[in-house]
């Protein structure tokens, strides 16, 4: 065999595996989001939106107040993990170079790692305890939490983003360094940033483990946000391990609920706050 | 009271540079330069990459003050005062020396707003007399005409040429003194280099302009004066047409004739 077909088979099997890696990939999402639309969508209708859980034993209700628990436990997330992690963002990108730049980029890479449950049992010992009952607050702070590390990394990661000669540009029309940080660099990255914000809520919004320990559950509305709450993560672990198939069926519909909103989040991150290309224009 | 005669020396004097040395760590960017800039003419400041020039350009607006681990010795003098003074905020001496750089590097906002930028910096808000100087400045850089009608467009719409031009309408709008270009034209095709040069030729009546260029003919056409920098020195300063046609220095004479470089 010539060295020159030897290549060809060797980049046509190389082709192959990688095309068939790329196949496995996918398929498992779709497969994913074909069989939580089949069994979801049957159970889907408008009282699932409206109608508070139906005692056990009766048909129909719905998970709206576990819909707006969710979205008040978003608020109060984004409330604490959005300034500190955004702030901390631009104090890493802007002037964070020396070691405590670097001990605050570990910390939060750490942060990070931490396993979901554990910032639940750290949150239900610092605030649950305390205030002596689960709450919307207390689930938030979890999830807050959360969001730091990765609103921080990403904030800096696309502040980093911005050109030199834009904040170079500033600098020469004798604007103080503050200035550039407010009114150049930040507006330049502001997309990225969102987009990264936007991801990061979407990413908590599926969590469960730092709820069971802080928002808990409640089957009716939650007044306020120092009530125990219910949410679509929570309502999705408590239905789908009860011993009913009308709870499995509802399980299932918060489960694609569940997903439709994460992916829209990411649908609208990525292709609506990107759009308009990259920061820096043509040379 | 002043001397007559060292108020008249000054007066030729814009910037005075007396044995400037930089450092960027322990690398010698510059040794000891010593020149003059005239005001309201143009100085060119040529010679290979790395022989110092844009670092000596830099000098002169304190932009290397930005750069980690960088030291600087030597005093540079605007009007007579020595810009690495104590006391000296950098900030207020960009506003007197403003600088256009190689790459053009509009913000990504509309035109008038990156006109508007430095103006509003130092706290002007007042928008009649913000628009009078948006216009004003992008007549200046010969941009007008092609923009007027639509100023509120995103200045990354522009072409390269028109970038650069916004450049220069943006540094002209905070009215320096001095204007201080790196490669300005570089990355534009002979069109736009041409009206690049062109404006150069009109700016100098109102502001003293230093220019940084890799290309021989550039310096010869646009330039007064003309420094040819090698390896961090100052080898040979002073008339362009001199330089060009009679040099003193064998060095340069071989760099200008293309015999090196």
């Amino acid at each position: 065999m010539t060295l020159a077909r030897r290549r060809r088979l060797v980049e046509r099997v190389m082709f192959a595996l990688s095309v068939g890696c790329m196949a496995t990939a996918l398929s498992v999402l779709f497969f994913l989001l074909g069989y939580i639309t089949y069994q979801g969508i049957s159970s889907l209708s408008l009282s699932f939106f409206t109608n508070l859980p139906a005692p056990v034993g009766e048909a129909g209700g719905g998970m709206a107040n576990a819909l707006l628990g969710s979205l008040k436990l978003l608020i109060a997330a984004a409330c604490l993990g959005i300034p500190v992690g955004f702030l901390g963002g631009v104090y890493l990108a802007e002037y964070g170079g020396g070691k405590l730049g670097f001990l605050v980029r570990y910390a939060a890479d750490v942060l990070n790692g931490v396993p979901s449950i554990v910032i639940g049992i750290t949150v239900y010992a610092l605030v649950v305890r305390p205030i002596g009952h689960f709450s919307t607050l207390a689930g938030g702070v979890a999830l807050g939490l959360m969001i730091i590390p990765v609103a921080l990394r990403s904030t800096e990661e696309f502040l980093r983003l911005v050109p030199a000669s834009l904040r170079e540009a500033a600098i020469a029309l004798g604007a103080p360094r503050w200035v550039v940080i407010v009114r150049v660099v930040i507006p330049a990255g502001m997309r990225g940033i969102a987009t990264g914000l936007v991801l990061a809520l979407a990413r908590v919004a599926g969590e469960t483990a730092p709820l069971l320990f802080t928002a808990f559950n409640n089957r009716y509305w939650s007044e306020g946000w120092t009530q125990p709450t219910a949410s679509l993560p929570v309502m999705i672990f408590t239905y789908a391990i009860a011993p009913y198939q009308d709870w499995h069926d509802q399980a299932w519909a918060a489960g694609l609920v569940l997903l439709a909103l994460v992916l829209g989040a990411n649908l609208i991150a990525r292709f609506v706050l990107r759009r308009g290309g990259p920061i820096q224009g043509r040379a | 009271m002043k001397n007559v005669a060292v108020a008249e020396a000054e007066s030729l004097t814009k910037i005075g540079v007396r044995n400037l040395t930089v450092y960027y760590g322990a690398k010698l960017a510059l040794e000891s330069i010593s020149m003059d800039v005239p005001p309201n003419q143009v100085t060119a400041l040529i010679g290979p990459s790395g022989c110092g020039k844009s670092t000596f350009l830099r000098c002169l607006n304190r932009m290397n003050d930005q750069v980690p681990g960088v030291k600087i010795r030597g005093h540079v003098m605007l009007d007579g005062e020595p810009i690495y003074g104590p006391g000296v905020d950098a900030v207020d001496l960009r506003r007197r020396v403003g600088m256009v750089f190689q790459k053009s590097n509009p913000f990504p906002k509309s035109i008038f707003d990156n006109v508007a930028f430095g103006p509003r910096v130092h706290g002007q808000r007042d928008p009649v007399r913000l628009r009078e100087l948006v216009e004003r400045s992008l007549k200046h850089a010969a941009l007008w005409e092609e923009v007027q009608d639509r100023l509120d467009a995103s200045a990354l719409d522009l072409s390269g040429g028109q970038q650069q031009r916004l450049c220069i309408a943006r540094a002209l709008a905070v009215e320096p003194e001095v204007l201080l270009m790196d490669e300005p034209a570089s990355a534009l095709d002979p069109i736009a280099t041409a009206k690049i040069e062109e404006l150069i030729h009109e700016l100098k009546t109102h502001y003293t302009i230093v220019i940084v260029t890799h290309n021989m003919q550039q310096a010869a056409r646009v330039s007064d004066l003309t420094a040819y920098f090698y390896l961090g020195r100052l080898i040979e300063h002073g008339p362009t047409e001199q330089i060009f046609t009679s040099p003193a220095r064998q060095e340069t004479e071989d760099y200008i004739t293309g015999r090196f470089g």
